[in-house]
């Protein structure tokens, strides 16, 4: 079976920028992948190489198996893009916006799909309004609903969640969840690290148009600190535990936890020193921490 | 014929029929202003080809003006508002291959200028009544001369970056070239020099052959201007199909 997204050794300059520097990624079929980095890190170029927008200086991108070069219309059939800007045709409607884009990707009766797309994205009562008269956020729904309109294996949503309100974004996340549980396989570039983490399975990390760290979301979150614990004593903290401490702020101490296991043998040390824990707060890592440090270390 | 092609095609015409007062009703009225007001200083003074009046002379060639400029105009501004505005990414989006984008955006053309021209036609009859002595070489040469336009917008909307440079294109090139095609006069009634030189311009053919429909007279032969106008449109439309298939401003 092919990948879903299938990119070989892939490069992209622009003058003297180089974009996209030697990519390889492989996204399986029914994955919610995430693609993060800071600005310019080279996310929308690459996802302009997969959907044809751009074209590679060297080596190959395939979505299912089509190379988007040379099979690029079976490649464009297989995929859906939201794109980070917001852009529309201020001639037409709502429903007239849909319809042509569903012609476009050869469907000539699509309504039923499309009435489905806009109650799912709460643009029922949008239908015949024109484009021009929507909110932004009105907006990003119908950019997403084009995208969905040919019903695409592969959806690649850039920053699909860059200022809309919170109503969206979880409407948007339920209907795009309910498609990856029916098989569809998303691709996700967000700056809402808190979204990657609640969404994706696994999560590649750009920086200056390199992958510098590519791993399932659980092996990432583990790859930095298994956990870190705050606590407040009754005393000095022993000299034994230095090595482990990342703050310290009056009586209070944040130390870094290889596992959770290791939290006994710091209490017992703690035990031993006769020294008190007045309060203790248990935290996990999260997605911007693993960010800051790949991002920061490479 | 394929659905991608279709819906690009009448999601132009859609686009039109949607800014109808500017898109065709505009352009009719400017060319019955032109008919009006060279018809009436000139009327008295002009016979081009003997036993004709020199308004019914104009009519086709202000018909086939409006056909040459709005082919151009529609190609050409669609592409680059969608470019400006971005939108033309859900054109590059779609599987749709680089002929089908020309034959959607040239025959939309086709269509607008066909229709302005169809309507400078009925509203002109009001000042005369030209003959119409070979239906086929008026068709023809308006849906050709069209159709060269709409591929020239093509490229015009391509390769221009901002609104300016479009209206560049259309008042340095493409106004000079029609109006200095013969739609006022006949090539015969210049001086050799500016006769010589009018031979160079592909419109002068377009405007000639397509008068060569309503009269039966032409400054030369039909057949010569058809294949002028034939090689013409080939000629541009293999430039513009070179130029769409290479991705040239569209595709990063």
């Amino acid at each position: 079976m092919f990948p879903a997204v299938d990119v070989r050794q892939v490069c992209k300059r622009f003058g003297s920028l180089q974009a996209v520097d030697n990519v390889d990624l492989r996204i399986e079929a029914g994955e919610f992948f995430g693609l993060i980095g800071p600005n310019g890190a080279g996310k929308t170029t690459l996802i302009n190489l997969l959907s044809g927008l751009a074209r590679p200086d060297t080596g190959q991108l395939s979505i299912l198996g089509h190379d988007v070069v040379t099979q690029y219309r079976d490649s464009r059939r297989l995929l859906g893009v939201v794109p980070q800007e917001l852009v529309f045709d201020p001639f037409f409607t709502v429903r007239e916006t849909l319809r042509l884009q569903s012609g476009y990707f050869g469907l000539r009766h699509n309504d039923a799909w499309i009435d489905e797309v806009m109650h799912h994205l709460d643009l029922d009562d949008k239908a015949d309004t024109n484009m021009r008269r929507l909110s932004g956020g009105m907006k990003r729904r119908v950019l997403v609903a084009q995208a969905l309109v040919h019903k695409p294996p592969v959806i690649v949503l850039d920053e699909p969640t860059a200022g809309v309100d919170v109503e969206l974004r979880q409407a948007l996340w339920r209907f795009i969840q309910r498609l990856n549980r029916e098989g569809h396989t998303v691709l996700l570039t967000t700056h809402y690290l808190e979204e990657a983490e609640a969404l994706c399975n696994r999560v590649a990390m750009l920086k200056r148009g390199k992958i510098v760290a590519l791993d399932s979301m659980k092996n990432l979150l583990k790859s930095v600190v298994a956990c870190r614990v705050l606590l407040r004593l009754s005393g000095d903290l022993p000299a034994v535990l230095l090595p482990q401490m990342i703050e310290r702020a009056d009586e209070s101490y944040l130390l870094a936890l290889s596992s959770f296991s290791a939290l006994e043998t710091v209490l017992a040390l703690l035990r031993e020193a006769n020294i008190t824990v007045l309060e203790m707060d248990l935290q996990q890592p999260d997605l911007e921490e693993v960010f800051l440090q790949v991002v920061g270390k490479s | 014929m394929k659905t991608s092609f279709t819906a690009l095609f009448y999601k132009e015409v859609l686009r039109v029929q949607k800014v109808a007062f500017q898109t065709l009703l505009a352009p009719i009225l400017t060319a019955l202003l032109y008919l009006l007001i060279f018809s009436h200083v000139l009327e008295q003074h002009v016979e081009v080809y003997p036993g004709v009046r020199y308004t019914a002379f104009l009519i086709p060639g202000l018909v086939m003006m409006s056909v040459l400029q709005n082919a151009f105009a529609n190609s050409s501004s669609s592409l680059i508002q969608s470019k400006i505005t971005g939108n033309i990414v859900f054109v590059l989006l779609a599987p749709i291959a680089y002929e089908e984008f020309f034959a959607a955006y040239v025959l939309a053309s086709v269509v607008r200028g066909l229709v302005v021209g169809a309507g400078v036609y009925l509203a002109a009859l009001w000042f005369a009544v030209p003959p119409m002595l070979h239906p086929l070489w008026i068709v023809l040469f308006a849906v050709l001369g069209s159709a060269f336009l709409g591929a020239m917008g093509v490229v015009a909307g391509i390769w221009a970056e901002k609104f300016d440079q479009l209206a560049g294109f259309q008042n340095f090139i493409i106004m000079p070239l029609t109006f200095l095609s013969g739609v006022f006069y006949s090539i015969h009634s210049l001086p050799d020099f500016w006769q010589g030189l009018s031979r160079f311009n592909p419109f002068f053919y377009m405007i000639d052959g397509f008068r060569y429909g309503f009269f039966g007279a032409s400054d030369i032969s039909p057949w010569f201007s058809l294949a002028v106008v034939m090689a013409c449109f080939m000629a541009m439309a293999a430039f513009t199909l070179a130029l769409l298939s290479s991705g040239y401003k569209l595709r990063l």
